[in-house]
């Protein structure tokens, strides 16, 4: 567990409401994400955390309160400009490209980075391929972090889901992200499999300072991994703060574990 | 056991990432090309050359052209008629404006009209998908099937309203035109195949290829990866179309010789390039040749191989025979292999390397 970094707001979620219609995923809910830091967003099935991730990346639109990244507030972002001010994500249920290699499906978090034009992909050799094997370089060190050099060359529909959750965290990671959005990066994994999941998010929370906002169901690894959670029921904040004052507090205990009427 | 990469090491990533990295493919390529292009020329007959090569060469152009498209990005299309049309008709105006241009140069100019009026009409791409984006596409197909045939400008106002091949020369060779003999034809055909082949799996395996796949996989976390969907979805079209556009006038100028367009480039076109791209193998450029080979070659191998190993039908009879062969065939290679030929050729590959021990 690391320590959290009295370091500057990256994100700032300011009274944020989200309605589909008459349904309210969200309502006034305001948090920040500090530099450097891990930060959970938990709360029961349908609390609005999904949502509130894909308010941040420019899926949906809140139609009131303002999130401010990097000291900037966004009007409506659209996800590519998101991806652009270097927020990347990782789904609920695995997203990749199912057609292709670990290898492309991880070059393809590279694009962003890469700059030859089309006219120079027409002959591959010469600069377009300098650059491909630059980024090369760079994804074969994220295969290397994350251990799955034996599936390099496997289409990743073939891969077992543990693995598929991994190369999707890869695929993120090769962005090079500000900030790294985890939806259950843990969900439907063995202890094994969670306890390197586990270690990976630190890591590149240590080695490449990574800040961090990761929705989980399992409390343990929520616990241990966050340096702040934040608590969502019903399109509300309930809690905010450390994991042990949250564990501590009363409203969160009666939202997971009911309330006797 | 003459197949394999054991021994084969790769010690720089420029070698891990090239198109061939297995030795014996390089060679066999290399062997293709050199029947391709000295050993059929020496051999074949005209009947050969003009009743299967050239047209196996035509339509396999097109059906690159659509599987970049279908194939990689995803999109469905059913205008690849009407945007083969658009390349004819664009040589044929670009040979009667500049008559001293090269005639090479004419065919690859004109797909790069095709290009604009495909990306033109790939915009409703953005909005809509899958079967809604096919009747988009088809409404193309019709509006410039009605353009062939009702602006004279077009076929130079001609009283029979059909293209009508000029005699062209390259290096004081006779290309295009009654008097041009068909090897080359075959020839430049050839040529031009070969190159817009390369360049096709240059584009595919670098960044565009990319994300064109990404698009068709997963479009939501293609967006998130900061890929934008408009412009990448147009310059699918855009490059599809090109092919679809020089296939279009290499089909005009180096195998009909001319012709009324209506009958070369209406619907059913389409509905042939779709085929040829769904069994050859969505998203294989090798898929694209087997497809080709296949809907191309085998009417004209049925309709001609059988009386000569001394079944006789003939006229009437033999069309419609054909016709019910191919397409029980269709349905026999979908069941056997929903992924087309080119799978199959993979598993082939794929056991060839560890026959005959395959423990």
């Amino acid at each position: 567990m690391s320590t959290a970094l009295p370091g500057e707001t990256l994100l700032a979620v300011e009274n944020v409401s989200l309605r589909f219609g008459g349904v309210r995923a969200i309502s006034d809910v305001s948090f920040d994400v500090v530099k450097g830091e891990i930060r959970a967003i938990i709360g029961p099935n349908g609390a609005g955390k999904t949502s509130m991730l894909n308010c941040i990346n420019g899926f949906y639109h809140p139609q009131e309160g303002a999130i401010t990244f990097k000291g900037v507030k966004r009007p409506k972002v659209k996800p590519h400009e998101a991806a652009v001010g270097g927020i990347a994500r990782t789904f609920q249920n695995v997203a990749l490209f199912k057609g292709m290699t670990t290898l492309d499906n991880i070059m393809v978090g590279r694009t962003l980075k890469m700059h030859r034009s089309f006219f120079w992909h027409l002959f591959r050799n010469g600069p377009a391929m300098t650059e491909e094997i630059e980024h090369r370089r760079k994804v074969e060190q994220i295969i290397d972090f994350l251990e799955i050099e034996h599936i390099r060359k496997t289409p990743v529909g073939k891969l077992p889901y543990g693995l598929q959750k991994r190369v999707e965290l890869g695929r993120a990671l090769a962005m090079e992200p500000d900030l790294l959005l985890l939806d259950e990066p843990m969900a439907g994994m063995n202890l094994e499999e969670k306890e390197d999941m586990c270690r990976f998010i630190l890591d590149v929370n240590n080695t490449y300072g990574t800040t961090i906002a990761l929705i989980e169901h399992d409390m343990g690894v929520v616990m241990d991994l966050s340096d702040r959670v934040v608590v969502l029921e019903y399109g509300r904040k309930i809690a905010d703060g450390t994991p042990d004052a949250v564990k501590k507090d009363q409203t969160v205990i009666d939202a997971y574990l009911g309330v006797a009427h | 056991m003459f197949y394999r990469e054991a021994g084969q090491y790769k010690t720089t990533y420029a070698a891990d990432m090239a198109v061939f990295p297995i030795r014996q493919d390089r060679i066999g390529i290399a062997l293709i090309l050199l029947i391709a292009f000295v050993g059929i020329p020496l051999t074949a007959n005209e009947f050969v050359i003009n009743s299967i090569m050239v047209p196996f060469l035509v339509f396999a152009l097109a059906a690159i052209g659509l599987n970049i498209l279908t194939g990689y990005t995803g999109l469905i299309s059913l205008g690849t008629g009407a945007f083969m049309g658009v390349g004819a008709y664009a040589c044929y105006k670009l040979t009667t404006i500049f008559p001293d241009l090269n005639i090479i140069v004419c065919i690859l100019l004109s797909g790069f009209f095709a290009a604009a009026i495909g990306a033109l009409f790939g915009l409703p791409s953005l909005r809509i998908k899958g079967f809604y984006l096919a009747v988009a596409t088809l409404a193309a197909q019709f509006f410039l099937q009605w353009c062939f045939v009702r602006v004279p400008w077009l076929y130079n106002y001609n009283a029979s309203g059909a293209i009508e091949v000029p005699q062209r020369e390259v290096l004081g060779v006779i290309v295009t035109g009654a008097r041009a003999a068909p090897e080359v034809k075959y020839l430049v055909l050839l040529s031009i195949v070969v190159l817009l082949t390369w360049i096709a799996s240059n584009i595919i395996h670098g960044r565009f290829g990319r994300m064109w796949m990404a698009v068709r996989d997963m479009d939501i976390a293609a967006e998130l990866m900061g890929i934008r969907m408009l412009p990448t979805k147009l310059l699918a079209f855009a490059v599809s179309s090109y092919y679809c556009g020089v296939a279009g006038a290499c089909m005009m100028f180096l195998w009909y010789g001319g012709g009324e367009a209506s009958d070369a480039f209406n619907i059913n076109q389409s509905f042939n390039v779709l085929f040829m791209v769904i069994i050859g193998g969505l998203g294989s450029l090798v898929g694209s040749f087997f497809g080709a080979a296949f809907i191309s070659g085998l009417p004209t191998l049925l309709k001609f191989g059988l009386p000569a190993i001394g079944i006789p039908i003939g006229g009437a009879f033999a069309e419609h025979l054909t016709h019910i062969f191919v397409g029980g065939l269709i349905i026999f290679f979908l069941i056997v292999e929903p992924h087309g030929l080119a799978r199959l050729w993979q598993i082939a590959k794929q056991k060839l390397r560890t026959w005959p021990f395959p423990y």
